[in-house]
């Protein structure tokens, strides 16, 4: 007995020894930071912020994640803060920052905001992503936006098209290609891009005004509108000019048929502008980039953030450089020239970035002012994620055919947003 | 035990207690993570799925709602919700895939004990599949299967182009290719569990039956197949886990296949759980997949016991 009893507590002491060590381990010059930033240009983006924050003295340690992904990158962190073990700060996005932040596990960073004006230069709408209780939770790395053409120039002028204007103009044009006997519209047919189509159809068909009611005010009238129902036969006619093996791929297979010239126009959030540029192509001559037809001027967004946790005290003031040098002008500009997004604050000159990101960073700046600005319902940034895929799953389902009818659409619509909320 | 030995009158030494704890204490640290790990956990997931959890673990007990909403999706077939979708998929993928691996397995295993030349090359051929993951099995798969690339485009270049087989894109058809997927990969695993009890049947046995003028075919189905009940059992509970365990393949295959239409229980629940943060749902499907598993083992487990005494 006493020798089973010896052994247990030799091995536990043995077991609170290593994690001591652990603990000690995590050093106050460090950044511990969690993120999925893993591909070529990402990770290049990246090693920009990890030099800033060399040169202050502080040491960058990625905190490993089994498997890419943000999926598996939340969960780890869901066990990394459920076991108390915060990392100082960890990519994120939308809803999740405010749940982390609701369930007083996020830091307070207002005396870095203070100092820094973050208050003036970020987007109105993200503060609401990134403030939490009057407090400064995230740093908003970048603005992406869903509502966006991507067209092959090469195949638009064979088949003599023009930009389209509106939601018909695009309808004809891609009547056009399909005369012409190219993929007309190139779609990856998992549901988060079937939905980050929608979001655009929506904003299109119904106008600013409706996108925000339905979309991120999820006003029940506005859902089960008339309004509504037409986005949703919009949809349906979409839905004739994908080919017939669309269903299950990937968003950047989907974009190399616009590369390639096998398809005429993707739908597709800025971040499709890194595969036109690891392609060698020139926005203007090789792609258009364009405003979803009938969108222009409204900006549907989604951003990353990097989401500071409540660290102890001696890890702050690796925490706040983090954040300091995240909001810095020229890591927000250099980080983005080369993601595709556009800096998260307002104030960062367009010089570096190509005609894309220059109208990416006026069309934020202009959405900002006019009030224009929403969060993507399919991206995250529109409603909390139990809300954002019963969306995606009904959008899904209608793409399909598993939901045959738009008032059929609405209904279900309506009922698993209801039952999500 | 301890006990026991402490109070018999002659004290052992501390030698033979030790020699007589030993197995315990090695036995110990892993039996404790048993116990915290699975069955610790199991317990958690049913407490969790009668609460309100959401992102985070919460508490306080809110009785079977969640249930309630799962009971509710069961008979939503129009249009058809996650849940439903998850069950009926499980129905036929659990069917198909266990039966068309135990009538294959046997099958080849038979083939192979006719003494053929070049067993040992075929032998590992049909068993390497079982060496790949799920994953290497799904992507190749949905490579071969996908129209534009794999198997279609192939036969459309060489001339066939009437040819059609789109099932991967298809809603209705996408869970028999992963059926397919998951027959190729385990069958080869199961014709090995044949062939080692083939090789336990005595020959002598066989002759005699021969001699008494049986055909092939009747010796095999009155003689050799009840012979080998035993592994029938075996490879039936190896392959009903494997099938309500499957996740992987669903995903790396068809992504969760149009609309949602491949998606089986373990991908509902790692959704609801994970990806929605309806964290109480994820673990009532959890319970119910757990006792789905139970209805399997517990009756195999019993009777496994019962023989033995």
């Amino acid at each position: 007995m006493t020798v089973r009893t010896k052994l247990i507590a030799g091995v536990a002491l043995a077991a609170a020894s290593l994690g001591l060590a652990g603990a000690a381990q995590a050093q106050t010059k460090e950044v511990q930071m969690l993120h999925w930033w893993t591909s070529g240009g990402e990770a290049a983006a990246l090693n920009v912020l990890k030099q800033d924050l060399a040169k202050e003295g502080y040491a960058w340690k990625d905190v490993p994640v089994a498997g890419g992904g943000g999926d598996a990158a939340m969960t780890a962190l869901k066990a990394m803060v459920a076991a108390g073990n915060y990392p100082t700060a960890s990519q994120m996005l939308g809803y999740t920052v405010l749940d982390y932040a609701a369930a007083g596990k996020m830091g307070d960073l207002n005396d870095v905001a203070k100092a820094e004006g973050w208050d003036a230069v970020v987007p109105k709408p993200l503060q609401k992503f990134a403030v939490h209780d009057g407090k400064w939770v995230a740093a908003p790395v970048n603005v992406h936006s869903v509502n966006w053409l991507w067209i092959n120039k090469a195949v638009l002028d064979k088949i003599g098209g023009t930009e389209p204007k509106t939601f018909d103009d695009f309808v004809a044009l891609l009547d056009k290609a399909k005369a012409a006997g190219v993929t007309p519209l190139a779609l990856g047919g998992q549901d988060w891009q079937e939905a980050t189509m929608f979001d655009s159809v929506v904003l299109s068909t119904g106008g600013p005004e409706f996108y925000k009611k339905a979309m991120n005010d999820l006003d029940e009238a506005s859902l089960k509108s008339d309004t509504m129902k037409k986005a949703f036969d919009n949809l349906a006619k979409l839905k004739a000019y994908v080919d017939p093996n669309f269903s299950g791929r990937d968003w950047n297979l989907t974009t190399a048929m616009v590369i390639k010239g096998d398809a005429l126009v993707q739908v597709m959030g800025d971040w499709a502008k890194g595969e036109f540029k690891a392609a060698s192509k020139t926005p203007g001559t090789d792609y258009v980039c364009m405003r979803f037809p009938g969108t222009d001027g409204s900006v549907v967004y989604n951003s990353d953030m990097f989401g500071m946790f409540d660290v102890p005290a001696d890890r702050k003031a690796a925490q706040e450089a983090l954040a300091k040098a995240t909001m810095s002008k020229s890591f927000q500009s250099a980080f983005n020239v080369v993601k595709g997004s556009v800096p998260a604050r307002t104030d960062v000159p367009d010089t570096d970035f190509d005609a894309c990101g220059k109208k990416g960073i006026a069309d934020l700046k202009k959405a900002n002012d006019g009030g224009t600005l929403f969060g993507s319902l399919a991206q995250g940034y529109g409603a909390p994620p139990a809300v954002a895929n019963a969306y995606k799953d009904v959008v899904d389902k209608f793409f399909n055919g598993q939901i045959k009818t738009s008032d059929d659409a609405v209904a279900q619509l309506v009922k698993a947003i209801d039952e999500a909320k | 035990m301890t006990l026991a030995t402490t109070s018999a009158p002659p004290r052992p030494g501390l030698r033979e207690k030790l020699q007589d704890a030993l197995p315990k204490i090695v036995l110990a640290p892993s039996f404790a993570a048993i116990l915290v790990f699975v069955y610790g956990f199991i317990l958690w997931t049913i407490y969790l799925s009668f609460t309100n959890s959401k992102t985070f673990p919460n508490y306080e007990l809110t009785g079977g709602l969640a249930y309630q909403r799962l009971w509710n999706w069961t008979f939503e077939s129009d249009p058809p919700s996650s849940w439903y979708y998850s069950i009926t998929n499980m129905a036929i993928f659990g069917v198909l895939y266990v039966g068309i691996c135990l009538v294959l397995g046997l099958f080849i295993a038979i083939l192979l004990d006719q003494r053929i030349r070049g067993e040992g090359l075929l032998r590992p051929i049909y068993l390497y599949p079982m060496a790949l993951s799920f994953i290497v099995t799904g992507v190749a798969w949905k490579w071969f299967l996908d129209p534009g690339l794999g198997l279609e485009a192939t036969l459309h270049n060489l001339g066939w182009t009437s040819f059609h087989f789109d099932w991967i894109k298809n809603k209705d058809r996408v869970i028999y290719t992963v059926v397919i997927a998951g027959v190729w990969q385990a069958s080869g695993f199961v014709m090995a569990m044949f062939l080692a009890g083939l090789r336990g049947v005595d020959g002598e046995m066989l002759k005699a039956a021969q001699i008494d003028g049986a055909s092939t075919f009747q010796v095999y189905w009155r003689i050799v197949i009840p012979i080998l009940r035993p592994v029938f059992l075996s490879a039936f509970i190896v392959l009903a886990h494997m099938a309500i365990k499957s996740y992987d393949l669903v995903v790396a295959l068809t992504s969760g296949g149009p609309g949602g239409s491949a998606w089986l229980p373990s991908n509902f629940m790692y959704e609801y759980t994970f990806k929605r943060n309806q964290m109480a749902i994820g673990s009532a499907s959890a319970v119910i997949m757990l006792m789905t598993i139970s209805a399997i083992i517990v009756p195999y487990l019993y009777s496994e016991l019962r023989e033995k005494k």
